[in-house]
């Protein structure tokens, strides 16, 4: 009997929790959902607008001007001017993140890094729509000093401030690579009678190099799905040149002068979104993935 | 005896509040095999580590006294702990080879420094004296970590040599290898002797018997008894000396 | 025998030393130095413009009139509504991950999945919202629609922040919860949750925060960016801080960039405040 009355509750109850397993099952597939939406979305629209442009005209064309006649749909000026920003940002970040990693790292004071590592964070944290700001009034101004005949929107400019915004990622994940190189090392490299700057750079840094190298590959990620700073302050021109010079427009800066339009009419010029939306996000991902890998392969290293 | 090549003199470190070594005074004769040795928590570790100047590498860290290397003092301002380094070498507890070959293990050091003569023969001469030249000859361009954790230790020992110090520091290098590795790096010392001033770090007393010249028994940071070792372990002035050599403490 | 070394060499390689220790020291202070121009040019050209009046106007064509009201509400606005949908079910698919999940392919693959969700450019999500919740669901540019966008958004990294916080309970406490006969959910909500309820909160604190400053998704999806009302209710159309800032930094007018300035200002006191609560909360969880 008591088995019986023990059993209707525990019947109860299995119910109750198998429910709740699928509900959180349900939850987390949300997020496979989600990846099938973007990746259908992106193919459909994708694919209709190479029913009305051909892939090669579009991926090798030289002339992007969708929105005046006559209409041009080559992307390459979109990519160069996304080229030109991306590496402009690298040419800033990398260096000086890599730098400020090791003086975090190898040199810094405990008391100097508990207060550089938050202000790090902090930059972090900054949302691009200011660094935007940041680059129209002060980089490019200052900028124009240099060099007078500059526009006022250029790559330049956003390079520049796009490499500042990913600073504190590169430097942040320089830094974890770095102490993850264990002190024994250290030691055994000064023991040798090896200087600082010879230990940071024979031992340590090669030690930790896939983890450098994975904080530059999301940075460069990071740098070509940047919006706002190249909408700001790179220009609405699109410019098949590798002068950082010039006013240019990169891809995701399109995206967002269309959507400030009508974009949600349709046609061919809502297609044209989604096309450059499909190389940002096959981009994003083949880099993302390449960082993974790298970092999967150092952990294996230092099991 | 005429001044010792190496001594600490009136030495004194303290982490912070804590006193790890006081007011010790040791000399390390030249061309001997010295051993320290202690309980746990004595002060020995620090002790070696402060003659080469590696404990510049903890917070916190002071020291009074001196460590007189040919009579200067390796703490005088002026003095560059890469250049005390240059002519102390370390081995340490857990072997800490490079992530690199065998060959770049052991030309690290003279590579760094621009040490004359060919390098090739440099790596091998310290191979030898190792002990290992045997085993990796063929293979100088595999990963270090590849070795054993005994050929390792005898790699960073290698290493070490490759950089013809003066004196090899030794932090209880054999506390983590098995006896038959134990044994060989015991063997090494004898020939090491020859060329190097060592001083040995260990918590076995049977390897300190069996190795050393001079034995200093350190307790609670401060020199209990030093003289030769085998009068030290047959005939210790001190009764401390005493238990601790028969086992009845630490 | 003391071997051969180079004095001059010596003293070469401890002044190349030296002088990398310089630069890099230069660099990490220039890099926050960058920081402290931004917020000193910030503070002179937004401060003057920042007053009650300020943050209780609408924008208008008139800088002296001009203010963020409607985007202050349309902020708040969207956050609510995004973090109703983006933490119950972030957070249950953590507890899912870390308690439930089997260690098959089918969950690894969902792993790899967030993580790579977590690195696709903010702006994809806002064309993902444009043709899923403005065009297909036909929900219009209105709240709704950019708070799903945005719950898209931001659920990889709640996900994330709290499965962390949910695996760094120790193993131990759920053994002994289990060894006593309580079910997995048992388990999970009166022991595993409450330990891992700070690093739960810091971390949906701080996803949450980086959705308040994003613009472009909200842009592609459709919100505003004039607007002079405050939302009444879910389908009402919006614009955002960000929004605002982005609108009156693209205008030539002197005035109105100092108008974005003070935008900003508010836009990281903002941020400052919760970024500091959720400080706090990890500070007083680890005493």
């Amino acid at each position: 009997m008591l088995r019986s009355s023990t059993s209707f509750a525990t019947q109860r109850n299995r119910l109750l929790e198998s429910t709740f397993g699928w509900l959180l099952f349900f939850c987390a597939a949300i997020s496979v959902l989600t990846t099938v939406a973007v990746i259908l979305i992106l193919a459909t629209e994708t694919f209709r607008f190479f029913q009305s442009v051909s892939p090669f005209a579009f991926l090798f064309g030289t002339e992007w001007s969708p929105l005046i006649a006559p209409k041009h749909y080559g992307v390459l000026p979109l990519i160069s001017g996304t080229l030109l920003v991306v590496v402009g940002a690298s040419l800033v970040a990398v260096p000086l993140g890599l730098a400020s990693a090791i003086y975090l790292s190898e040199y810094a004071a405990p008391r100097t890094r508990q207060i550089i590592k938050p202000i790090l964070e902090v930059m972090a944290g900054i949302p691009t729509v200011v660094f935007g700001y940041f680059a129209l009034t002060t980089v490019t101004p200052l900028l124009r000093q240099v060099f007078p005949e500059l526009p006022i929107f250029n790559a330049a400019s956003a390079a520049i401030v796009v490499g500042i915004m990913i600073l504190p990622m590169v430097a942040t994940l320089c830094d974890d690579a770095l102490r993850s190189v264990p002190n024994p090392l250290r030691h055994a490299a000064y023991a040798l009678g090896a200087t600082p700057f010879e230990v940071t750079s024979r031992v340590v840094l090669p030690a930790a190099l896939s983890g450098v190298f994975t904080s530059f590959v999301l940075a460069i990620s990071r740098a070509t799905g940047e919006t706002m700073i190249v909408t700001m302050a790179a220009g609405a021109m699109p410019n098949l040149t590798f002068n950082p010079l010039e006013s240019i427009q990169t891809m995701t800066a399109y995206i967002v002068q269309v959507s400030l339009g009508d974009a949600s009419a349709g046609g061919i010029t809502y297609q044209t979104l989604f096309a450059l939306a499909s190389i940002l996000f096959l981009i994003t991902f083949c880099l993302n993935l390449l960082a993974q890998r790298i970092m999967h392969q150092m952990r294996e290293v230092y099991r | 005896m005429s001044t010792p090549l190496l001594e600490a003199k009136d030495l004194t470190i303290a982490y912070g509040d804590q006193v790890a070594i006081n007011h010790l005074t040791l000399p390390i004769p030249e061309k001997k095999i010295t051993a320290i040795i202690g309980p746990s928590g004595c002060g020995k570790s620090t002790l070696l580590r402060s003659m080469n100047r590696m404990n510049d590498f903890i917070e916190g860290v002071k020291l009074e006294g001196a460590i007189n290397y040919q009579g200067e003092n390796i703490y005088a301002p002026h003095v560059d702990p890469v250049e005390v380094r240059l002519r102390i070498g370390m081995v340490f507890q857990k072997a800490n080879p490079f992530p690199k070959s065998i060959f770049n293990n052991v030309a690290w050091g003279p590579n760094i420094s621009g040490l004359s003569g060919d390098i090739g023969l440099r790596v091998e001469t310290a191979l030898k004296q190792a002990a290992l030249w045997d085993e990796v000859q063929d293979r100088l361009e595999e990963q270090a970590l590849n070795l054993s954790g005994g050929q390792q230790q005898r790699l960073c020992i290698a290493r070490t040599l490759a950089m013809e110090p003066e004196v090899v520091l030794m932090d209880e290098p054999c506390s983590a290898l098995d006896p038959v590795s134990t044994s060989r790096i015991e063997d090494l010392l004898y020939e090491m002797k020859k060329k190097y001033t060592i001083v040995i770090v260990t918590h076995n007393m049977q390897q300190a018997a069996r190795v050393s010249d001079y034995t200093a028994f350190i307790e609670d940071g401060e020199l209990v008894e030093y003289g030769e070792t085998e009068q030290v372990f047959t005939n210790p002035l001190k009764k401390r000396t005493e238990d601790y050599v028969t086992g009845r403490f630490g | 025998m003391i071997s051969a070394i180079a004095n001059p060499r010596l003293r070469r390689r401890k002044l190349v030393s030296a002088a990398f220790r310089v630069l890099c020291a230069a660099t990490a202070f220039v890099v926050v130095g960058i920081l402290f121009a931004l917020i000193f040019d910030l503070m002179l050209d937004g401060l003057p413009w920042l007053d009650i009046q300020f943050l209780s106007s609408f924008p208008s064509r008139f800088p002296e009139l001009a203010g963020i009201k409607s985007a202050l509400f349309g902020s708040l606005w969207l956050i609510g509504l995004t973090a109703l949908f983006a933490v119950p079910i972030g957070v249950l698919a953590a507890i899912y991950m870390e308690e439930y999940a089997p260690q098959n392919r089918l969950t690894r693959l969902i792993e790899l999945n967030i993580a790579n969700l977590a690195g696709v450019p903010s702006i994809v999500y806002g064309l993902l919202g444009l043709a899923l919740f403005v065009r297909f669901f036909a929900l219009e540019r209105s709240i709704l629609a950019g708070a799903l966008t945005m719950s898209l958004l931001v659920l990889p990294v709640i996900i994330i922040a709290a499965w962390e916080a949910i695996r760094a309970v120790p193993t131990s406490l759920r053994e002994a919860a289990y060894g006593l006969g309580a079910t997995r959910w048992q388990v999970v909500q009166s022991h595993v949750l409450p330990m891992a309820m700070p690093g739960i909160l810091t971390g949906i604190i701080l996803s949450l925060s980086r959705a308040i400053g994003e613009t472009a998704p909200l842009i592609v999806m459709g919100a505003l960016t004039y607007v002079a009302f405050v939302p009444e209710g879910p389908m009402d159309e919006f614009t955002t801080l960000p929004i605002q800032i982005f609108n009156w930094t693209a205008n030539p007018q002197e005035a109105f960039q100092d108008l974005a300035a003070a935008g900003i200002l508010v836009l990281l006191g903002i941020l400052l405040v919760t970024n500091s609560i959720a400080l706090a909360i990890r500070y007083w969880s680890t005493k």
